[in-house]
This record gives C-alpha cells, structure tokens and sequence, in this order.
C-alpha cells in the first residue's frame, strides 16, 4: 500500500464551521481517498463536507522556523483591541 | 493496555545535565506539558518508542477484529449482528488512524505490518484466546474494551500530538463499544434461561484473567515503563491501571450478578480499592511468545487476508494509471 498515495483529510463538522484537519488515508485516486475518508472519518456524523488533499502539495512551516515567522507578531502589542485603554465611562466598545 | 511490554532501548534515564541540548529542550518541552509534533526534533529512542507502541497499539486493533468476527454470522439476532458490524469496523478504524499517526514519524505501514507477520511484532496478548459462546461478545465489549479505556483515557494525554489525537478520536468510540458489550450480558443475565446465565458465568470466567494481563507485567517487572514515564508516552504505570479497572469493574460485576474466578478478590477498606490474587505470569508470557490458544490462527488470518486482497489493491492502482492517462491524453 506504500505505492498509494497518502492524502490529508479534512472535516467541516457543521455548515458554517472551517474544514478541520482529522487525519489521512491512503488512496490509489482522488475518488478512492475520498471514500476512504468517509468510511474511515464521518462514521457517526462527524461532518458535511470532507476534503482530501495530497501531502505532498502541502508546504508547512517548519518547526525551526518559528521565531523567524512568528516572533514579529509579539513585539506589535498594538495591533491587539487591549492594548488601547479606555476610560469606563465610555463603555463596552 | 493494547500496548504491552514496549521495549525503549534504555538502561538508565539520563539526567538533565547529561543531555545534549537538543534533548534538554525536548525533555523540558514534555516536562512543561508541550505537545511534540511530527517535525519537531525527538530523541532517536523516543521516536524508536512510539513507533513500537503505536504500531503495537494499532495491531492490536487490527487482530481485534477476528474473536468478533467469528460471530457475526452466528450472531442471535439482526439487530445484534449489525451492532457487531459496526464494532469491528470501529476496530479497523481504530487500527487505521493508529498506522496514520505512527506513518508521521517516518515510519512504513507495510514494512511495520510485515513486521506483524514475521512474528516480529506483538500485539495484545488478549486476542489470542478464542470466542467460544454467544456471551464471549458481551464480555469481550465490556472487559477488554473497558480495560482498553481505562488505558486509552490516560493515553490521550500522551506527549506525542499525533498520537494524543488519534486517543481522543478512539475514545469517543470506545464507550460504545463497552457498553453494546455489557447490554449483551445484561439481556442474557435478566431474561435468559439457566443455560444463557451460564453461558455468561462462563465467559467470565475465562476471560477475567486475560483481561487483566491486557495492563501488562507489575511496575517493577517492567523495565521500560520508566523511560516511557519520563517521556509522557505512559501516564500511569501497568499496576496503577489494572487497580483502576478492577476497582470500577467489580460493581458492575455485582450489578450483573456473576463472580471473577479469583477467590482472593475483596475489597479493602483501607487501601479502598479491591484486593486481588496473583497473575499466571507464566501464561502471560507464553501467550506473548506465541503460544497462546490461537496466536498461530490469528496470524494466519491476517497474511490470508492480505494475500487475498492482492489483486484488488494492483486493480486499484492499475485503474488509477488509466484514468490518469485517459485524463492527460484529453487536456
């Protein structure tokens, strides 16, 4: 089975929801890893919409790479709703 | 425990200050209780661990299928037979999103089922005691799937992501399963005639004490529970587990109005868990060998199956090429 294909799967649990990563199968075909996913994954109504995508078309950040892509992100505490104090007599906004 | 005896490769646990700093800053990522993910950095051992355990764990669930499926075709009613169906295709399941996330950390799925076939791999010891009676499926759903919760719970909070998430998934399941099981003994207890109450005495009496080696040898037989402690894929030790079955177990024994073949079962009030007898360790380890009652059938059964399957798996692939082709050929 190593020759198949290894797919990712996701899941949208409700409609209105994200599709949210569940796992992977293997498949021969496109057609084959979504029947797969459906017998493996939505067995008891897990979802009303399923994707599977190959792998290999995924690009992942490395796990090494986080402060290079994420540290920014902390030292512009401005960008966050809490950081700009109001007095209480304005109140909720 | 679908997992028993995995072997770490440690003699000893390292200290803090005798880890490279790579190992320093998994072990206090495990420690702080940060999940590992498939491309974080691992220590070899850790990844060697897990892809015994899943592995093990994921065959376990695999071969589980076959004490259910000698039933199905004699299952009493439709109702119960379709029950029975959709358990062990939770089993295959099960078994499927353990090979999902053991293939997250490099490992093959092929190479690791060959593995199971050489003999060299385990699975649990459990499944190599035959079904024999109609109650067997009853107690197979609430002993065996009630001590592989009790093991599982724990499990989803493994250090491993992956394999956490696969628990998680698998639990949600799994009380299904115990409880179909238990519902089976409960009809047959409450409305059937002498020799259907027997039937079930009689499946509990044999599967009491394999279901109890299921959580594996006592903490200090078990060498490798350690390492495995430290790295949080364990999260109880073997006894700590097996205490915590028999403890919720024996009530609902009780409840049913049977009895454990173990005259040294009684609760302490002191300790406030149940006391018990000594394990056939010896049994134990046979069965672990391969000389269980039905170790060789069950095998057998798993490489027939894959044979068998051969050719529809080089259809699938051979339908696949052309369709590809077909499709290449008209853009």
């Amino acid at each position: 089975m190593s020759e198949w294909r290894l797919y990712e799967v996701f899941v949208r649990s409700k409609h209105g929801l994200n599709h949210k990563h569940v796992g992977s199968v293997h498949a021969a075909d496109n057609e084959m890893a979504m029947e797969n996913a459906r017998e493996l994954y939505t067995r008891r109504n897990e979802g009303v919409s399923i994707w599977v995508v190959p792998s290999e078309t995924i690009t992942a950040s490395a796990s090494d790479e986080k402060e290079i892509l994420f540290d920014p992100s902390e030292d512009k505490v401005y960008r966050h709703a809490s950081f700009y104090k109001l007095p209480d007599e304005v109140g909720h906004m | 425990m679908y997992a028993q005896m995995v072997e770490t490769g440690t003699k000893r646990l390292k200290t803090l200050e005798e880890m490279s700093p790579e190992e320093r800053d998994f072990q206090e990522k495990v420690d702080a209780e940060t999940k590992i993910e498939a491309k974080n950095w691992m220590p070899d051992g850790y990844r060697k661990t897990l892809i015994r355990q899943i592995s093990q764990h994921a065959h376990s669930e695999i071969v589980g299928m076959l004490p259910e499926g000698n039933w199905v075709t004699r299952a009493p009613t439709l109702k119960r037979k379709l029950q029975l169906m959709a358990k062990i295709q939770d089993e295959a399941g099960h078994g499927l999103y353990l090979y999902s996330a053991m293939e997250t950390l490099g490992a093959d799925r092929d190479e690791e089922i060959q593995k199971l076939h050489d003999g060299k791999a385990k699975y649990s010891s459990i499944f190599n005691y035959p079904t024999l009676n109609w109650a067997d499926m009853g107690a197979v759903g609430w002993l065996v799937d009630g001590a592989a919760i009790v093991n599982q719970v724990v499990l989803q909070r493994t250090s491993y992501g992956p394999y956490s998430r696969a628990m998680v998934r698998i639990c949600k399941e799994e009380s299904f399963h115990q409880r179909q099981g238990y519902q089976i003994l409960l009809d047959m207890m409450r409305e059937g005639t002498q020799e259907q109450k027997d039937m079930v005495q009689d499946a509990i009496n044999r599967l009491w004490w394999p279901a109890l080696m299921m959580f594996g040898p006592h903490d200090d037989e078990s060498p490798n529970s350690q390492q495995s402690m430290v790295w949080k894929i364990k999260r109880k030790s073997n006894d700590e587990l097996r205490q915590m079955f028999i403890d919720q177990t024996i009530p609902q024994l009780e409840f049913l109005g049977c009895t454990v073949p173990d005259p040294d079962l009684k609760w302490n009030e002191e300790r406030g868990h149940y006391d018990f007898g000594d394990i056939n360790w010896k049994e134990f380890y046979d069965v672990l060998k391969g000389n269980g009652p039905c170790n060789r059938e069950r095998i057998a059964t798993r490489k027939k199956a894959i044979d068998d399957g051969a050719w529809v798996r080089e259809a699938a692939v051979a339908y696949a090429a052309k369709q590809k082709q077909r499709a290449d050929k008209a853009a």
